[in-house]
């Protein structure tokens, strides 16, 4: 029994450590797409909030405080986003993806000037780091944001700013503070994403931690259909295939070694069929990318 | 056309200026850039070679962009494309020129054009949002390529990530007059076929009853419907086109200089051809200029690590990103009005 029930426990636990990190980044871009803007930075606020939180946890051996000042740099760059966005009309896609070329280029120039080096940051001792609570935090949080998305005031602002912003302006509710607050809570979001990548799943920062997985938590939240819900056990789902991706290296499938690259674009895969309508269709909010003058 | 290099000025000037908190001139910076880029012949032999990828990734962009398409997905078909035009060479080695890199550069074309269609096919039939599906299938394109590089075809002299090196026949070294004016640098006549690429496709754009229907649809889609062309073909074609336009980059990667897929080849090239077809406003001939000034700020970035001690190549991209950002908000000229006038 045990022999079967171990394995199987431990699977469940490295599947959740793996989605940890990409619940976080989809649970904001859920925001920030509910609320009518398309992010595809969530890449780059994950890198972001990977390397501040390593930073930070180095310097003062505390990893709530490295998530707490990751929260607030991951905002600030959600805000620089929405700045460029919503203020200055730039196309979302392109300043998504400026946002996502500037992060992996200024990393480099942070870790150089801090530490002399243009690869990892120094590692971070285990006491320092942190156990599981991250997982718990990512399940609340998508929770809290379910709870608050459908029975309050608020909530309901954030999905008619991305349904229909002329309703919401008649209602009297400034559309671009709304969508303002939502990129940036976006950003803060992602960024403790990153930040339990570096503090929780590994050790320290490494250039292009993030290995894309912004990108698959946008693949979460669209395979999600933009609800809460369904958006976390998307990312399980694909915590899963990260889980399974470790355990089935050089295994053999009836004479067959599964190539792990297969298992490791398995989420896209998955992604380009639901975003096709195989299984139902994922409609986006009406009003995602466009510019509210 | 004053806004976008207003936009590119205000983002060069800005990233320079961040060189202040590294202690360094922007100024100082600025001459290595230029220096490193056009410094010598050999410098500009790799500012041209960078410059070719990014005039085929910008057209690539530029195309769908005209058919009211984005295509993000331009690294994911040009790693596909390449990854074909590869494929032959190793298993075929015995090809000779000028068969060889013809066929080799059809099957790219092909490979790149069928990774485009699949965008294409699911935006005209399916309803789904490109730029969602490209990015998808850009990582799908790595995955297989990483898969098929290293367990299939893999350089079994080196430990590098790096395929098997083609058949002799199919590499343009011996024909290729800019290689031999450019002695030790990996440019090649890519570079001619890449302008000559920009030229045709701004002929198709503007001089065809084609080029008009693509441009109708992007334009005002519901003209097009009107005047009975068909929307859903229109845009199938013109990822296809936009895919075959990245899979030229193979004719540059493999054929013209290093004869093998390496893992990592691409400096980002599908992601940078955005930024070149926004510098050039989506026209054809302009992409010619962006490509290359994009192209000499990545070469020009290359030496920053051996001339200062706080600055990275990586600085390229602060500056690239920082002109997207400067060039794509149009919005930031109108906004700073407003804020005058509500002073």
């Amino acid at each position: 029994m045990t022999e079967i029930l171990l394995p199987l426990i431990s699977l469940l636990l490295a599947t959740l450590r793996m989605a940890t990190p990409m619940i976080f980044a989809s649970m904001g871009g859920l925001l920030s797409e509910r609320a009518g803007v398309v992010n595809i930075a969530l890449e780059g606020f994950m890198l972001v909030g990977a390397f501040t939180a390593a930073v930070i946890a180095f310097y003062t051996h505390s990893a709530w405080l490295a998530a707490f000042v990751a929260l607030g740099v991951g905002a600030f760059v959600g805000a620089l986003y929405a700045l460029f966005v919503i203020e200055f009309k730039g196309d979302q896609i392109v300043t998504g993806t400026a946002i996502n070329i500037l992060t992996v280029g200024a990393m480099p120039f942070f870790t150089k000037i801090l530490f002399n080096s243009t690869g990892s940051t120094p590692s971070i001792p285990l006491e320092d780091r942190f156990n599981f609570e991250p997982i718990v935090l990512a399940l609340l949080l998508v929770a809290s944001l379910t709870y608050w998305f459908y029975q309050t005031y608020s909530g309901l602002w954030v999905q008619f700013a991305g349904e229909h912003p002329e309703a919401l302006a008649s209602a009297g509710i400034n559309v671009r503070k709304v969508r303002w607050v939502s990129v940036i809570l976006s950003g803060g979001l992602a960024s403790i994403g990153g930040a339990s990548l570096s503090t929780f799943l590994a050790s320290s920062y490494s250039p292009l931690m993030t290995s894309g997985r912004g990108f698959m938590a946008l693949a979460a939240l669209i395979f999600g259909r933009w609800k809460p819900l369904q958006t976390c056990a998307a990312c399980l789902f694909f915590g899963l295939t990260d889980a399974l991706q470790m355990r089935l290296q050089g295994v053999q499938v009836a004479g067959f070694e599964v190539p792990v690259q297969f298992i490791q674009i398995l989420p896209y895969f998955v992604t380009v069929i639901a975003v096709a309508g195989f299984f139902g269709k994922s409609e986006s909010p009406k009003a995602l990318g466009k510019v509210y003058e | 056309m004053k806004k976008t290099l207003a936009g590119f000025f205000l983002g060069l000037i800005f990233a320079l200026s961040l060189t202040l908190f590294a202690g360094e001139n922007p100024l100082y910076i600025a001459s290595i850039l230029f220096k490193s880029a056009f410094g010598s012949r050999y410098d500009l032999g790799l500012t041209l070679f960078y410059t070719t990828p990014l005039v085929f990734c910008g057209l690539s962009v530029a195309v769908a962009f005209h058919a009211g398409l984005f295509n993000i997905g331009a690294e994911g078909q040009l790693t596909m494309a390449t990854l074909a035009a590869t494929a032959l060479g190793v298993a075929l080695p015995s090809l000779s020129f000028p068969f060889a890199p013809l066929l080799a550069l059809m099957v790219a074309l092909l490979v790149g054009a069928l990774w485009g269609f699949i965008a294409g096919w699911l935006k005209a039939v399916r309803g789904s949002h490109e730029v969602v599906v490209t990015i998808m299938l850009n990582f799908i394109a790595a995955g297989i390529a990483s898969w098929f590089v290293l367990h299939v075809m893999p350089n079994p002299n080196s430990q590098n990530p790096e395929s098997a090196l083609v058949g002799s026949g199919y590499m343009l070294k011996d024909y290729d007059p800019i290689a031999r004016f450019f002695p030790d640098t990996p440019v090649s006549m890519a570079l001619i076929v890449a302008i000559m690429t920009a030229i045709g496709v701004w002929v198709l754009l503007w001089k065809t009853t084609f080029g008009f229907e693509l441009r109708t649809v992007g334009y005002n889609p519901d003209a097009a419907n009107r005047a009975g062309i068909s929307e859903k073909n229109i845009k199938i074609i013109a990822l296809c086109l936009a895919g075959a336009l990245a899979g030229f980059v193979s004719l540059s990667e493999v054929m013209g200089s290093s004869g093998q897929f390496k893992i990592g080849f691409s400096a980002d090239y599908g992601f940078v051809g955005i930024a070149v077809a926004l510098l050039a406003r989506n026209h054809p001939i302009g992409v010619i200029f962006a490509a290359f000034l994009m192209g000499a700020l990545h070469k020009g970035a290359s030496d920053l690590d051996l001339e200062t001690t706080t600055i990275t190549r990586d600085f390229s991209k602060i500056i690239q990103s920082l002109i997207i950002l400067g060039v794509t908000s149009h919005g930031l000229w109108s906004w700073s009005n407003r804020r005058r006038k509500d002073k």
